[in-house]
């Protein structure tokens, strides 16, 4: 009796199938790891799913709930215990790198640039498991300029030329030859000008140059770039998780993304916009999402991860990425109260006046505003009786 | 020359779209479309919006005025599905 009154495999596969329709496939996973090894009969397991169910809808957020109110609550309060100095280390090695309440105000006000551009490059199967290949790849990233392989320079006034001497050592560190040099140098020198190579000196003659002008050129060579990505200033190799990775001050995401030997799949950068930008709005929420967690977890702090995904859905709604402020977020709300009250009151009041605009009393702020039931939790809901 | 910059810049497109970032996606249908906005009680407009110049949108054709499902990955729910309305820009 006992035997054909167990559920079989086929009919609890068919149970969570139908579960799968209501309940997040997290959960659904969870639930079939632990019936993994047991055996219920027919009525433990109808029992189960009910209270499951059950409790799945009973911790849902009900209707009207003010969630808005929630999370800046449970995002603000933890922000005041934050350091307010940014950090920066003051060795070779490292990045100095913002962090704390600094960051975070630069997220959630989404500056056009962050104060400290980062790309995480992950790299390839082939070069992820040896320092020497990734520093290889490091390279081919980190924009090499003439300056940096430059040992002298001098300015000879009365042959108009430039003298530059080469560092070998330099060059070959990077990964570089005399060649490359060549060609960018007689790139450059199209213009009326003779380069002459010796060794590692270079000489540029430029025929009846003033003084002026023979500086603007050396500066123009020194600028010049040999190998590398624009804007990308500095990159380490690092070891982190069981595999080498590059971390590179300045982004430029886009040509990363192209370069061999760097796994494409999981390279990010920080900047909000720029991922918006080449991976587009969706990839950017996620971006805005981990940042938050990343500078609340570095000061040791506890935000349910379900506050920070509201911050990243209204910060991309629109399908563009706008910050929580009068730029974005408030200054683009539809009542012209609510945004009176928010910032430069004045300013808003008379352009909504000149704008015609109406006001509907819909939101919260010009409901309190106008001493209205406010549409939160009870007050969601529009009841007639009907008179009897 | 041109061609060449054509077929760098198609491959940087494919690499894009195999981003760890990039969630799945595909076009509504329109008569899904109605169904689905009844069952979330809301007006086409007040969906989140995607921009037609989105690289999301571009690879799967959509066109503004389309509704776009989103198949994410989340840290709570495992997998979350979700729309966006396609706006020109």
């Amino acid at each position: 009796m006992a035997v054909s009154n167990t559920v079989s495999q086929e009919e609890l596969n068919n149970v969570l199938a139908q579960l799968a329709r209501i309940l997040p496939p997290r959960i659904i996973d969870e639930l079939k790891n632990k019936l993994s090894n047991k055996s219920l009969t027919k009525e433990q397991l109808a029992n189960l799913i009910r209270i499951l169910v059950n409790e799945y809808y009973k911790m849902l957020i009900d209707p009207g709930e003010a969630i808005g109110i929630v999370t800046a609550q449970s995002v603000g309060e933890p922000s005041t215990q934050m350091i307010l100095r940014s950090f920066h280390f003051a060795g070779l090695r490292e990045f100095s790198m913002a962090l704390g309440l600094p960051r975070m105000i630069e997220l959630v006000d989404a500056r056009r640039k962050p104060s400290v551009p980062m790309m995480t490059i992950y790299l390839d199967e082939e070069h992820r498991n040896d320092p020497n290949k990734a520093q290889e790849v490091a390279y081919k990233i980190q924009l090499t300029t003439i300056e940096n392989v430059t040992r002298s320079v001098e300015i000879d006034y009365i042959n108009s030329q430039i003298i530059i001497e080469i560092d070998e050592n330099e060059l070959s560190q990077r990964g570089l030859s005399m060649e490359d040099v060549r060609k960018v140098v007689e790139r450059i020198k199209g213009k009326g000008a003779q380069v002459e190579f010796e060794g590692n000196t270079m000489r540029i003659t430029l025929e009846g140059a003033d003084i002026i002008k023979l500086r603007r050129v050396r500066d123009k060579i020194m600028q010049t770039r040999l190998a590398g990505i624009k804007n990308v200033r500095k990159t380490l190799v690092r070891y982190k998780d069981g595999e080498w990775i590059i971390e590179t001050e300045g982004t430029n995401l886009e040509a990363v993304l192209t370069i061999d030997g760097v796994d494409y799949t999981r390279t990010i950068s920080n900047d909000i916009h720029e991922v918006a930008e080449v991976l587009g709005i969706e990839a950017a929420r996620t971006v805005i999402m981990r940042e938050l967690k990343k500078v609340l977890d570095q000061q040791g702090l506890d935000t349910d991860i379900r506050h920070l995904m509201l911050i990243a859905d209204v910060m991309t709604w629109t399908g563009r990425v706008r910050q929580v402020g009068r730029h974005g977020v408030v200054g683009e709300k539809e009542s012209p109260l609510a945004r009176a009250a928010f910032e430069v009151t004045v300013k808003n009041l008379v352009e909504a006046s000149i704008k015609g605009e109406v006001e509907q009393f819909r939101g919260v702020v010009e409901s309190v505003l106008a001493g209205k039931y406010i549409p939160i939790g009870t007050g969601i809901v529009q009841l007639l009786m009907e008179f009897e | 020359m041109s061609s060449k910059r054509r077929r760098k810049s198609e491959e940087r497109f494919k690499r894009i779209l195999e981003h760890e970032y990039m969630p799945k996606a595909e076009i509504v249908p329109k008569e899904e479309v109605k169904e689905i906005l009844k069952q979330l009680n809301a007006k086409v407009f007040q969906l989140p919006w995607i921009r037609a110049s989105d690289p999301l949108v571009r690879a799967i054709g959509a066109r503004p005025g389309n509704v776009i499902r989103i198949i994410r990955k989340s840290d709570t729910a495992g997998e979350f599905v979700t729309y966006r309305f396609v706006v020109p820009g």
